[in-house]
């Protein structure tokens, strides 16, 4: 087994969520479902002084994810069914969904909030990496989708090569699952781990 | 290929596979079973092909990416586009954003208009009723002559629209009035009207800015109101190219903007937060100090420019302070020093960062000035646009490599012949922002009062118009609530036809609506770029649906209605029209593909050749001739002292001849006690305007949201996610606050271009969060201009 994993490049994203609306369009995904969501993380302050004038203490940064396809999986670990597992080529995670009994315990157990069960289907659902066009050499939708250049796909080795392993906040510590996620972080970047740096929009992600 | 099975070769077929595949093949194979069942078999085969064919966006978003669909069965199944798995960085792909990626879902979308419809309730209700094409045509072209025999043709109009734009075919509406005798025209954009008026004004015919790439090679690049990766997200454009130059510049980026925009995301370093609307302030103050610590170029000035000092005035006005010098030294005009602690209190700008600016401007070479369309889209635009530009000639940094002119970065495309409107009989023309007005009361404007062109008034209200593709009837226009009351009142605009794709807000004042394709539900051809040029094509990715029509096949019954079919289309179909263009085109430009070949490859690409800003004019002043009065670039314009001396203003009204700091009538320090908070609109990524504003899928990961300060919102008892009502004079609605540092205390944000939702009919509080119900109709001083930034307003929690 090669484990694959994306790369993420904060230098250069805009936040512009192209990817995520490029995976749910090829993916014929409905409202409430997203494989790949951006998230938004804003601290700091800017306020006005008894002069009139202006400070400013705010960072802002955007981070594209999906389904990292961890090392260690949560969502595997939990998967009471024996659903959720991680193929034998390429290490992705993916969900049977003809095992799968919808039960959420993934969607609970991921601390990358990444599959999620679709009630319409009765069964949860998840980003594949889409099997189909690795299965001819081709990268996901999400990457060849990106206008700013900042995804891409590959094996562990070439990817690890481009970027730390998932090293940002407001993700966890790597350490918890192994995530197969390498970010070259924004100057803006707080490490995993760092309280304050919040998920600024999360209506957008939820 | 039209139909989907043209191309059905056998070795596809048996690729294909599935259960009637397998069916096809126990028969005997595809040649067998066309014999044995004919044409019926063969399109059940096809349900399961999958073509792939070129389209385009058409709207008002020069990325205008290509689009790859891909259509089974005649329904698309997913929207792909100019991209592939090998590429890297520097590969020039023009890859679609993700409004692009949600063409699915708007052409199926429950508000796709499919036949075309009368209005059976009031106007702007939104009620209607199916119709046949002959009702609609017999209809319009007979409403069309009535009104003409009873106003004359300057009584119609054609609206300010851009759901359809940079297509060859785009205004076929132009030719078919122009051949019934004209139409009052328009000048002028929603998007940079101020700029337009104001870059003949000073810079003549050399005003275009330098490309975006050109800054990769700056010292400084400092960008004023400006988010290029928001404002043209996909495709070769300002996004790609901002990220680029973002990576491949060794100078500093300082990007100067009420709002922590998405284009500074990740970068926090390049963020100074400015008041809005105070760019000439900042300017002044950044003059004041290069002044003082004799750090201008005055030579530069002297030669190149007219007005910076008493030399440099033309001659029978010196001695009189009214430089732009005597402006900021406070010995003439106001009387008033414009030090950087003058400008502190104003631009919010602390008078060290301004000294701190200002030696950076002095010191950096090249320096790269360059602006979006925010400052001027503004009740004092004009000048903001002005003072921006005039900051890079203050320090001689014009048209060598890696500067510009302080205008917004210029676009590289390969120029293509439109479909040609003809020549308009009528000669008058209005600023296309006050339509309303010319409804209202179009007989009493004038050409010095409101700025009618080719006339000196007009002589009719408008009485017919037509809205292509437009949602500026009251969505994308101001004032909403204003605009309502004007195009509900029937005895008005008599006669109002729409057309377009779905039921927008505007689409509800139509007495006529029609189903317009879109552009690549028809063969289809436009042109645009930024630092690349690149040429889009379409090919019908599905057969026309229902009972739409392409605006061209529409043009053509009304003009066969009105007896100039022959003139309108000279014989030609609309790809005949798009073929022959292309083609003269091709000959000329010598290096373009053949038609065919184009349309298989869908895009063209071309590499610019990087344009400077004014390079001709600095290296040779004399010998090139841009048409202003001084032949130079005009710090003190004469035709503005002009207009101040014959137009007439609405009083009050505050306009000079220099790039002053003119405060605004709705800003930050014309707020009041009732409308303490300033209030801008800015681009979205989930919108272009009111384009895309349905779509479930972009709204839901693109809320509408006011953004509001943590110290505004404190002070209101609102945290992010609350419902809050956001007022002024002209309106009410009701919005969700994000509450958050990246806007500056004091003013609050808005996307422009949400769909109006409100009951017109009742109490009118706008669900949608459209920033033009908070807007006014009072246009700009002198291009008469949309100011829909400037606005005041109040917030409290709903």
């Amino acid at each position: 087994m090669t484990q694959h994993a994306f790369y993420f490049d904060g230098t250069r994203c805009t936040g512009c969520k192209t990817c995520e609306m490029a995976c749910k369009d090829y993916k014929d995904l409905d409202l409430g479902i997203a494989f790949r969501k951006v998230y938004e993380v804003t601290l700091g302050e800017t306020t006005v002084g008894a002069d009139g004038c202006f400070t400013t203490s705010c960072v802002s940064y955007a981070l594209s994810m999906s389904c990292n396809h961890c090392d260690k999986p949560a969502c595997v670990e939990v998967c009471p069914t024996g659903a959720m597992g991680k193929d034998a080529e390429r290490g992705l995670v993916s969900v049977d969904a003809d095992k799968c009994i919808g039960c959420g315990y993934c969607h609970m157990a991921c601390p990358y909030n990444a599959p999620k069960v679709d009630r319409a289907k009765g069964h949860s659902v998840k980003c594949d990496g889409c099997a189909e066009f690795l299965a001819v050499g081709e990268k996901p939708v999400c990457v060849k989708a990106c206008p700013a250049r900042a995804l891409d796909f590959g094996t562990v080795e070439e990817m690890a090569e481009k970027g730390e392993r998932g090293n940002i906040a407001p993700l966890p510590e790597p350490a918890y699952t192994e995530p197969n996620l390498y970010i070259k972080p924004s100057a803006d970047a707080k490490p995993a781990g760092d309280m304050d740096a919040k998920v600024a929009n999360p209506l957008e992600v939820m | 290929m039209e139909n989907g099975f043209s191309n059905l070769s056998r070795r596809t077929f048996l690729k294909t596979g599935g259960a009637l595949g397998a069916l096809a093949v126990a028969g005997g194979g595809l040649a067998a079973t066309d014999a044995l069942f004919g044409e019926g078999v063969a399109e059940a085969h096809a349900e399961m092909q999958e073509k792939v064919t070129w389209g385009h966006c058409a709207i008002n978003c020069p990325s205008r990416c290509p689009l790859k669909f891909h259509v089974k069965n005649d329904e698309i199944v997913w929207v792909d586009t100019d991209t592939s798995s090998d590429a890297d960085f520097d590969d020039h792909q023009a890859r679609a954003c993700l409004r692009g990626r949600t063409y699915r879902r708007w052409m199926n979308s429950p508000d796709r208009l499919s036949y075309p419809l009368k209005r059976v309730g009031k106007r702007g209700e939104g009620k209607f009723e199916r119709i046949s094409w002959d009702e609609a045509i017999d209809t319009i072209a007979s409403e069309l002559k009535r009104i003409i025999d009873a106003y004359g043709n300057e009584a119609v109009y054609i609206a300010y629209a851009t759901g359809v734009e940079g297509v060859t075919t785009g205004q076929p509406f132009q030719r078919l009035l122009n051949l019934c005798g004209g139409f009052l025209d328009s000048y002028g954009s929603y998007s940079a009207g101020q700029l337009a008026y104001m870059q003949g004004t000073i810079f003549g015919t050399a005003g275009g800015g330098s490309a975006l790439k050109t800054a990769e090679d700056a010292e400084l690049v400092l960008v004023f109101g400006s988010s290029p990766t928001e404002t043209r997200q996909g495709g070769l454009h300002t996004h790609y190219d901002f990220v680029q130059l973002r990576e491949k510049t060794k100078g500093k980026i300082i990007l100067i903007d009420p709002r922590f925009n998405d284009s500074i995301t990740g970068h926090s370093d390049q963020w100074p937060p400015i008041n809005p609307g105070t760019d000439a302030a900042l300017v002044a103050a950044i003059a004041h100090e290069l002044i003082k610590k004799d750090l201008v170029d005055v030579d530069f000035l002297h030669k190149y420019c007219s007005g910076f000092d008493e030399e440099s005035m033309p001659e029978e006005l010196r001695g009189k302070h009214l430089s732009y010098k005597d402006y900021v030294l406070g010995t003439g005009y106001d009387m008033t020093e414009k030090t950087p602690e003058w400008a502190a209190p104003i631009t919010g700008i602390s008078p060290d960062t301004i000294r701190q600016l200002a030696q950076e401007i002095a010191t950096a070479s090249p320096l790269y000035v360059v602006q979006g369309w925010g400052p001027q889209r503004r009740s004092n635009g004009e000048w903001n646009f002005w003072a921006i530009c005039l900051l890079p000639f203050l320090v001689g940094q014009v048209g060598k490599p890696g500067t510009n002119n302080g205008n917004r970065e210029s676009r590289f495309s390969v120029p293509l012949s439109n479909f040609p409107s003809g020549k308009n009989p009528v000669k008058a023309s209005i600023s296309c922002f006050l339509f309303t007005d010319a409804i209202d009361h179009g007989v009493d404007m004038t050409a010095t009062k409101d700025g009618v062109r080719g006339a000196a008034r007009l002589s009719s209200n408008i009485k017919f118009m037509v809205n292509y593709a437009g949602n500026c009837l009251t969505n994308q226009h101001s004032d909403i609530n204003k605009a309502h009351d004007i195009l509900s009142d029937e005895s008005k605009c008599e006669f109002i036809l729409g057309f377009d794709t779905v039921m927008c807000d505007s689409a509800k004042y139509s007495d006529i609506l029609l189903p317009d394709l879109f552009r690549s539900e028809q063969v289809s051809l436009a042109s645009t770029g930024s630092n690349t040029a690149y040429i889009v094509t379409a090919q019908p990715c599905t057969s026309p649906k229902f009972e739409r029509k392409t605006a061209y096949d529409v043009c053509a019954m009304l003009a066969e209605k009105l007896g100039v079919k022959d003139e309108f289309t000279q014989g030609k179909t609309q790809e005949e029209w798009i073929r022959s263009l292309y083609e003269a085109d091709q000959e000329k430009d010598g290096k373009l593909p053949p038609y065919d070949e184009l349309m298989k490859a869908g895009t063209y690409k071309r590499e610019s050749p990087g344009a400077i800003a004014m390079k001709k004019f600095i290296a040779d002043p004399e010998g090139t001739q841009i048409g202003t009065p001084s032949g130079k670039f005009e710090i003190y314009s004469q035709k503005i002292a002009e207009a101040i001396d014959t137009w007439e203003f609405a009083e009050g009204e505050i306009v000079l001849p220099i790039p002053a700091y003119i405060p605004e009538w709705h800003g930050v320090e014309t707020v009041t006690d009732e409308h303490p908070l300033a209030l801008m609109g800015f681009h979205y990524r989930g919108r272009i305007h009111s384009s895309w504003g349905s779509i479930d899928a972009l709204k839901e990961v693109n809320p509408q949201e006011v953004w509001i300060n943590p110290a505004d919102a404190a002070a209101r008892g609102i945290v992010s996610g609350d419902k809050v009502r956001v007022r002024n004079e002209f309106g009410e609605m009701e919005i969700s606050a994000k509450v958050t540092p990246r806007i500056v205390p004091g003013t609050v944000a808005m996307a422009q271009g949400a769909w109006h939702d409100a009951d017109m009919f009742g109490d009118r509080i706008d669900k949608g969060g459209c920033i033009n119900t908070l807007t006014t109709q009072r246009p700009s001083p002198l291009s008469k201009s949309n100011p829909q930034h400037s606005n005041i307003c109040e917030v409290a929690k709903a």
